[in-house]
Parts: structure tokens; C-alpha cells; sequence
């Protein structure tokens, strides 16, 4: 009897996957990496790896809906005359507008107003939309200083400077020329319709040393009222977070990889920086080996979805979280209602990340006034200002079950870790142990 | 005429005197002594004052300045006049690095020479420097005048946007999308004004070369690869 070979399934490489092959031919055709928004996107070691343990009898809760647990947060009062309180540790992150419509910065300042928090400004300038409707505004300083003035310092509730963001730590932004409308092109001294380059550095200081003297310049213009926060990405974090204190920053903001950006490479969000989960514990230590945690605060921002996320990140030693891309997705960005559309753009909602194109169905990351007046700004900052609060009450009733009358009373004993990764990026014992990998244990 | 001496007095009360002159004062005239290279002096003026520093300075002297004319008597450290508005901002001396960077308005006018980075990432305003400037100058310019009357340092106009480059001496070299171009008479008619603002008599504008963008890096081509 003769015997024939089986056909086998055709394999796929592991390696050279289908969206490996769909790049090479992509970079082959256009000559052009891919540049897109939000991000990264692989999978790295996240709040998802880690527990909270809840009390038992070596605990005790407190009771949900009854007893009190707050959640107010006060920033910036190291040095400020005026600090920056809050009513829920999360923040909305910077993000401009030129990357974003005005609708939807509008809405964005409705949303954290409604919720007691802040909105930041970005890599543009301040708008109207955003001081008159946001009651607390940061205002960014970043080194393109697009939009700079000292009007809008002195209009601003906080200086934010920017040293880096997680999506891209060490590098700058490429605002591409069909986003640049007549109001951005104006606001950032440059023609309509040609790439806009933020730069990776600010123009005017070149090291630690002269932050230190940055700051101070600042704190001078703006007569010592505004705190100075100072944002970094997340990449080292220890040293970046102790040089930052030592420059005199009121407030320390630590971008992890997940965090977004508007525009910049695809091989640069997803293959530079540290995870955010990976950065908390290196800053908390260089705050507490400086005798600063909680006189300079810290505020963790990338990839915060939920009161969980908000809840894990302050346990492991942050004052406050912020979010950016999660805001977007509350004020309606990626939307299913918008399927059709996402499909003639080649993607579908929940993946598309184009925001450079200034095409999104949503009116949110564009400058196309048809597609901005798809947004209705009170509609979408009444959501923006549900999802704060749910996500406020979510890290309440988990800090309640761990005994905590205060959201910044959680601490990493509260945590365990699922895996060992995150067991070692997080500082807390894997699950069912007390081993922290490098720090003994059983 | 109020006079700070800043070898007892502290600059914060310096500045936030600046900062509190009431409209209509006649006491807009200050004269401030002894600097001895104090950062972040006068910084943040929103007045028509004038201020006269006696001595040398150092970082960010008449940062985001508005509307006044600062004038200092010696030299400035790093970032002179960084992000001024508008007003007039005179250094006697010589500048360090990054002089009138992202400036975005109002007129810079140092008497020696300024060091790297001047002018850079400029965003309307101009600069009139008497003496030589180093390298990497006017970086990333988006707009405004940079009137050199020696010689420029390497990589001048790196990255131009459309800032006007005028050198009456030597470039070293021209960064990536800088190129000569053709003197026209709109162009010696603006750089006499700016001569004469500056108070330079004995130099004509037909001296001078000017240096702005080829335009070629403005929207991303892979075939201009190596020029990024």
C-alpha cells in the first residue's frame, strides 16, 4: 500500500506576521514610515498584572456608600502661592488643539470642569475654547513653544514643562501640512499647509542645571503664583524624577509607553520608553530617597483606563493619575456609530489611530470644521464628567475594601502581582507569595 | 528714577516691582546696579518701562519682555530676551547662546557678538547683531529678521521655515534648506530700517547677503532623506 503525504496547513511565521508583512509592503510602496497617533499598542506588563488583596481581619474595610473615603488632591504647594486642588486624583493630559478641534478641547474643559479636575494645553497654544471652559488649566511649555506667551502663563492655573511623553521619549512631533488650517498655521507662526516639526528639546536650555534656572525664570514672569510641573516620558525614571525635584519642579508628571501622542513614528511608540506600571516605583523612590514623596507629587499618566488602573497607580506611590487617550474615547473618539466611515478610511473603530490626517469620522482629531461640528461639546463633556466620576467611585470602593478613608491611603501592600514581570516592575509580591524578584522572599 | 541694587536687594522684589508699576505712573524709568550676572533679571516687563542694568547678566535677562526697553550695560549669559513679545532690548556686550530664541516679536540688538543658537526656532522677532554669531544660529526660524553684521558660525538657517537671514560677513556653512537668495529692494529697504533701529550708521544694506528657505524640506520626501 502506498502512502501519500498529508497536505499541511500553510504556516505563518511568527516572526515575519501578517501585519509584519502588510509594514514591509507598506514602507516599500510609500517610502515613508508609518506615522500615526494614541499608543503603543503591543502588549507590555500593565495594571491588568496586578490585585488588590481587599481586608479580612488583618484589615478592616470600610462600608461602601456609607463611610467616607476622599478623593481631593492638592498639587504644587512646595513653592506656589496658589496650588492646584483638586477634587479626583485624575487629570486630563495635555493635548493640543491643532491635533484636536476646538469642539473637542471645548469639551474636554466642560467635562474636567463638571468633575472638579483639570485640562492641559498642548503643543499649540491656549484657546479660548479651553480657558473659558476649563476650570483649572495647565498650561504647557514645551519645546516647540508654539502659541508661547506671557499672557497665557499668567492666564494659566499651572505651568507644565515639557521635557518629554511617554509615547516618545527623547523625540519630537510632526504635525503633517493637511491638519494645518488657517487658525493653527496662525497660532504657530507658520505657513498653512506645510509638516510642522516640534522640536525633541527646548531651544533655550540644555541640561538639569538649566531647568533649574528655567523654572525659576517662570516662577519670576509669573510672580511665584503657578506651580511648575515638569513632564517627562517615561524611560528613567529614578534619575529623570530626582532631577526634576532638584530643578525645583512643584509637581512631577511621569509619562509611561502607553501613553498617547498626536502624531509621531509607529517604531518610535512602540519600541522606546518603559512601561507605565515599570516606571511608578523607580520615581516613588527617588522621591522618597530626596524626602519629597507627597511635598513634590506625582502624577502618572499612560494607559489609565479605569478606577482599578487610578487605584493601583496611587497604591504604588502617585498623587494623581491623568488621562488622554481614554478621555478621547469618553467624548466619543473611535466610536462604533462612526463604523461605515472608519471603513472607508481603511480601519475600523477601536483601531484607528490616523489623528495626523485630520480625517476622523468622530470630529474629535481633526481641523475639518463639517467633521469638528459632529462633536457637540456639552454632550461630550457631560460624558467626559460620567467616566471621571465612574472611575473616581470605582478606585473609592476598591480603596474602602482595603480599609482606606483617603484614595492616597492605598500603598503597595494592598497589591499583589499576577506574573512575575509585573511582580518585579511594580516592587509588590506575586500572587500567593511574599517574593518580590531581587528582594528575597519565600 | 527707582534704582535696585542687586548686591542687598533681592531680584524678586526687583521683578515684581517691574510687574506692579501702575498705569499712569511716571516712575516707568529704572535703573538697576551691581547684577554681577544675576538669572532672570527684568523677566516678564508687560509696560512700556525703560530699564537701564548697569553690569553683566546672566540667563534669561527680559525673558518674554513686552513693550519695554531693556538695556543692559555689559554682557548677557544664555537666553537674552528668549520668547520676547514686542519693546526693544539692547545689550552692550555680548550675548551667549540661544540670544532672542522663539522670540516672537520687537527688536534685539546686541553690540558684540552672540554666541551659538541665536536666534533659534525665531518666531517674528528681530535681531540685529553688530558682531559675529556661532553656530546652528536660527534653527529651525519660523519668521522675524537675523541681522548679522560680522560673520555666522556653521549649519546657519538649519531647518528654515521663513525667518530672512541677512550676513554681511562670512557663513561658515548653511544648514539643511538654507540657501542664498537674491537681495531685492523690498528686502534693502526692511534691513535699512533695521539698521538704523539698531543704531548702525556706517554699514549700507548692499553689504549684506541674505539666506532663507529652499522650501524642499517642508513636506516630508523620501527622496530628500539625507537631508534630515
Amino acid at each position: 500500500m502506498s502512502y501519500q503525504n498529508p497536505p499541511t496547513k500553510p504556516r505563518h511565521s511568527a516572526t515575519f506576521d501578517d501585519y509584519t508583512l502588510s509594514e514591509i509592503r507598506r514602507a516599500a510602496a510609500t517610502g515613508i514610515y508609518d506615522i500615526r497617533g494614541g499608543g503603543a499598542k503591543r502588549k507590555v506588563p500593565h495594571f491588568d498584572d496586578l490585585l488588590f488583596l481587599g481586608a479580612s481581619i488583618s484589615r478592616y474595610p470600610l462600608e461602601g456608600y456609607r463611610e467616607r473615603c476622599d478623593t481631593n488632591v492638592v498639587l504644587g504647594w512646595r513653592f506656589a502661592k496658589k496650588p492646584i486642588e483638586l477634587k479626583i486624583p485624575i487629570t486630563i493630559a495635555g493635548m493640543s488643539f491643532g491635533s484636536l478641534s476646538g469642539q473637542a478641547k471645548e469639551a474636554l474643559g466642560r467635562g474636567a470642569t463638571l468633575a472638579g479636575t483639570s485640562t492641559t494645553t498642548g503643543d499649540g497654544g491656549m484657546t479660548e475654547e479651553e480657558r473659558g471652559h476649563s476650570s483649572i488649566l495647565v498650561y504647557q511649555y514645551l519645546p516647540s513653544r508654539y502659541g508661547m506667551n506671557p499672557k497665557d502663563l499668567r492666564r494659566a492655573d499651572a505651568i507644565e514643562v515639557v521635557v518629554g511623553q511617554g509615547a516618545k521619549p527623547g523625540g519630537g512631533g510632526m504635525l503633517l501640512g493637511q491638519k494645518i488650517s488657517d487658525r493653527v498655521a496662525e497660532m504657530r507662526t507658520l505657513p498653512k499647509g506645510i509638516d510642522q516639526r516640534s522640536a525633541c528639546r527646548h531651544p533655550d536650555w540644555t541640561g538639569p542645571d538649566d531647568l533649574e534656572i528655567k523654572i525659576n525664570e517662570l516662577r519670576e514672569i509669573t510672580d511665584w503664583e503657578k506651580p511648575i510641573y515638569v513632564k517627562v516620558g517615561g524611560s528613567r525614571p529614578y534619575y529623570d524624577t530626582a532631577l526634576a525635584v532638584k530643578s525645583g519642579a512643584d509637581v512631577v508628571v511621569l509619562d509611561g509607553m502607553q501613553g498617547g501622542t498626536a502624531a509621531t513614528q509607529e517604531v518610535f511608540i512602540e519600541n522606546v520608553g518603559l512601561p507605565t506600571l515599570a516606571c511608578i516605583r523607580p520615581a516613588v523612590q527617588a522621591l522618597q530617597d530626596l524626602g519629597m514623596h507627597r511635598k513634590v507629587q506625582l502624577i502618572v499618566s499612560g494607559g489609565i483606563r479605569s478606577g482599578a488602573d487610578v487605584a493601583k497607580a496611587l497604591a504604588l506611590g502617585a498623587d494623581a493619575v491623568s488621562i488622554g487617550t481614554a478621555a478621547l474615547v469618553a467624548i466619543g473618539d473611535n466610536d462604533p456609530r462612526w463604523e461605515a466611515e472608519y471603513n472607508a478610511l481603511g480601519t475600523t473603530a477601536g483601531a484607528y489611530d490616523d489623528w495626523h490626517e485630520g480625517k476622523d469620522p468622530a470630529g474629535i482629531t481633526t481641523q475639518d470644521p463639517e467633521l469638528a461640528m459632529r462633536l457637540d461639546p456639552v454632550a461630550a463633556g457631560r460624558r467626559l464628567a460620567n467616566y471621571l466620576k465612574v472611575m473616581t467611585l470605582e478606585a473609592q470602593t476598591i480603596a474602602r475594601a482595603c480599609g482606606k478613608n483617603h484614595v492616597h491611603n492605598l500603598e503597595p501592600e494592598d497589591l499583589c502581582a499576577l506574573t512575575i514581570e509585573a511582580s518585579a516592575m511594580a516592587q509588590v509580591p506575586l500572587a500567593g507569595t511574599n517574593w518580590i524578584p531581587g528582594k528575597g522572599g519565600l | 528714577m527707582p534704582q535696585f541694587d542687586l548686591s542687598d536687594t533681592p531680584l524678586r522684589e526687583l521683578n515684581q516691582a517691574l510687574h506692579s508699576v501702575p498705569e499712569g505712573s511716571n516712575d516707568t524709568h529704572f535703573e538697576v546696579i551691581n547684577p554681577r550676572g544675576s538669572h532672570s533679571v527684568a523677566v516678564g516687563i508687560d509696560q512700556p518701562l525703560t530699564v537701564e542694568i548697569k553690569g553683566n547678566v546672566g540667563y534669561y535677562c527680559a525673558g518674554m519682555n513686552a513693550e519695554a526697553t531693556v538695556t543692559v550695560h555689559g554682557s548677557a549669559g544664555p537666553g537674552v530676551a528668549e520668547n520676547m513679545m514686542s519693546g526693544t532690548v539692547i545689550i552692550e556686550g555680548d550675548a551667549s547662546q540661544y540670544a532672542g530664541a522663539t522670540g516672537r516679536g520687537g527688536l534685539l540688538v546686541i553690540k558684540g557678538n552672540a554666541a551659538s543658537r541665536c536666534g533659534i526656532s525665531m518666531k517674528g522677532i528681530d535681531i540685529v547683531v553688530h558682531g559675529s554669531i556661532g553656530h546652528m544660529s536660527a534653527f529651525m526660524a519660523q519668521s522675524g529678521h537675523l541681522v548679522v553684521l560680522g560673520d555666522a558660525g556653521e549649519a546657519l538657517g538649519d531647518s528654515l521655515y521663513e525667518a530672512k537671514l541677512f550676513v554681511r560677513g562670512e557663513v561658515k556653512s548653511l544648514g539643511a534648506d538654507c540657501i542664498e537668495k537674491p537681495m531685492k529692494p523690498e528686502h534693502l529697504e526692511k534691513l535699512a530700517e533695521l539698521l538704523e533701529r539698531a543704531g548702525v550708521t556706517d554699514v549700507k544694506p548692499e553689504e549684506f547677503r541674505r539666506y532663507g528657505s529652499a522650501r524642499k524640506l517642508y513636506n516630508f520626501n523620501i527622496d530628500n532623506a539625507d537631508a534630515y
